[in-house]
């Protein structure tokens, strides 16, 4: 509860935050805190990618995206109520959805009934691996891990080619080489 | 290039630890949690690290740029290398049961093989991303 009201705090505080390089350390801050909450839910594996990622990678990457670009946010010139209205019926919606969820831990829900358990009992005499996490994401649900494997090289080799396309434009507006 | 003696000498110590961390959380996500895209993070993390406290000439002598942007393709087709090879032998995609001659330690070696894979992929965009990012801003 006490981590649910810290993110509570430190997401509003990211929204009020003008500062862009205060907004960037308001998100490494809210990515630990989701670390801990998912520790406390027993979520070890979720947690590291958190602290990792959420954490320190994309606060490098925002931060070297902050050095290409200005650190304050432009000033609000007039103001919109159209994206309020979005954001208030998506979260109603939301909530709302979460009221037909079936209540928290309980065993005898749909996911629990389906592969789940077949994967946690045959994990070790199939694989020979006792973390079922891994032999799932590594053996069962292989088809997914390659996808994701392949998303990641898609947008890193999509970023590369954004980032490098404008340097070359950029060296031949100057005159440089190419 | 940051002058700070503090920073610098505490980076040179904390170095290797990551890297250690990093092959353990790779090596022992079989076991533990963690596996190919933690570590991976990780490992992108120590050169990021080298990067922002030293420059990005001695984080480009540890891991050279064109060897991180090759290693973005590489993992995916380590991965998949793993997949093919065992359509070759006569199964199904991504089935390891025929790797090796026991199908239980077949299937942990093909685990392995893909969390290489995954490891190599993800190491490699952070990294790479990071120099990209640097250069752009010079």
């Amino acid at each position: 509860m006490a981590l649910l009201t810290m993110l509570a705090v430190v997401t509003v505080a990211t929204a009020r935050q003008r500062s862009l390089f205060g907004v960037v350390i308001l998100f490494g801050i809210y990515s630990f805190l989701m670390a801990s909450l998912l520790i406390a839910l027993d979520a070890v594996d979720v947690a590291m990618t958190e602290a990792a990622v959420g954490a320190g990678i994309s606060t490098v990457l925002l931060l070297a995206t902050l050095h290409l670009t200005k650190t304050i946010e432009a000033p609000q010139i007039r103001r919109n109520w159209l994206p309020l209205l979005v954001v208030l019926v998506v979260g109603a919606a939301l909530v709302w959805g979460t009221l037909s969820l079936p209540p928290f831990g309980i065993a005898e829900t749909a996911v629990h009934q389906h592969v789940a358990p077949r994967y946690l009992a045959q994990s070790i005499a199939e694989t020979g691996v006792p973390n079922v996490v891994t032999s799932v994401l590594a053996d069962y649900r292989g088809y997914d891990t390659l996808g994701e494997t392949t998303v990641i090289f898609t947008a890193g080799i999509g970023v590369l080619l954004l980032l490098r396309g404008l340097r070359r434009r950029d060296d031949i507006d100057r005159g440089g080489a190419p | 290039m940051s002058l700070d003696l503090i920073l610098r000498v505490g980076t040179k110590l904390i170095l290797p630890f990551i890297l250690l961390f990093a092959l353990y959380v790779q090596f022992h996500g079989d076991y533990g949690p963690g596996g190919g895209f933690q570590a991976g993070v990780i490992a992108g993390g120590m050169v990021i690290l080298i990067g922002i406290t030293f420059g990005l000439g001695p984080a480009k002598r540890v891991a050279p740029q064109r060897m991180v942007e090759a290693m973005v393709p590489l993992g995916v087709l380590i991965f998949a290398g793993t997949g093919v090879a065992g359509l070759l032998l006569g199964r199904n995609f991504l089935d390891y049961g025929v790797l090796g001659p026991d199908p239980v330690h077949a299937r942990e070696f093909g685990i392995l093989l893909v969390e290489i894979g995954v490891f190599v992929t993800v190491s490699g965009t952070m990294t790479s991303l990071f120099y990209a990012f640097v250069e752009r801003g010079r």
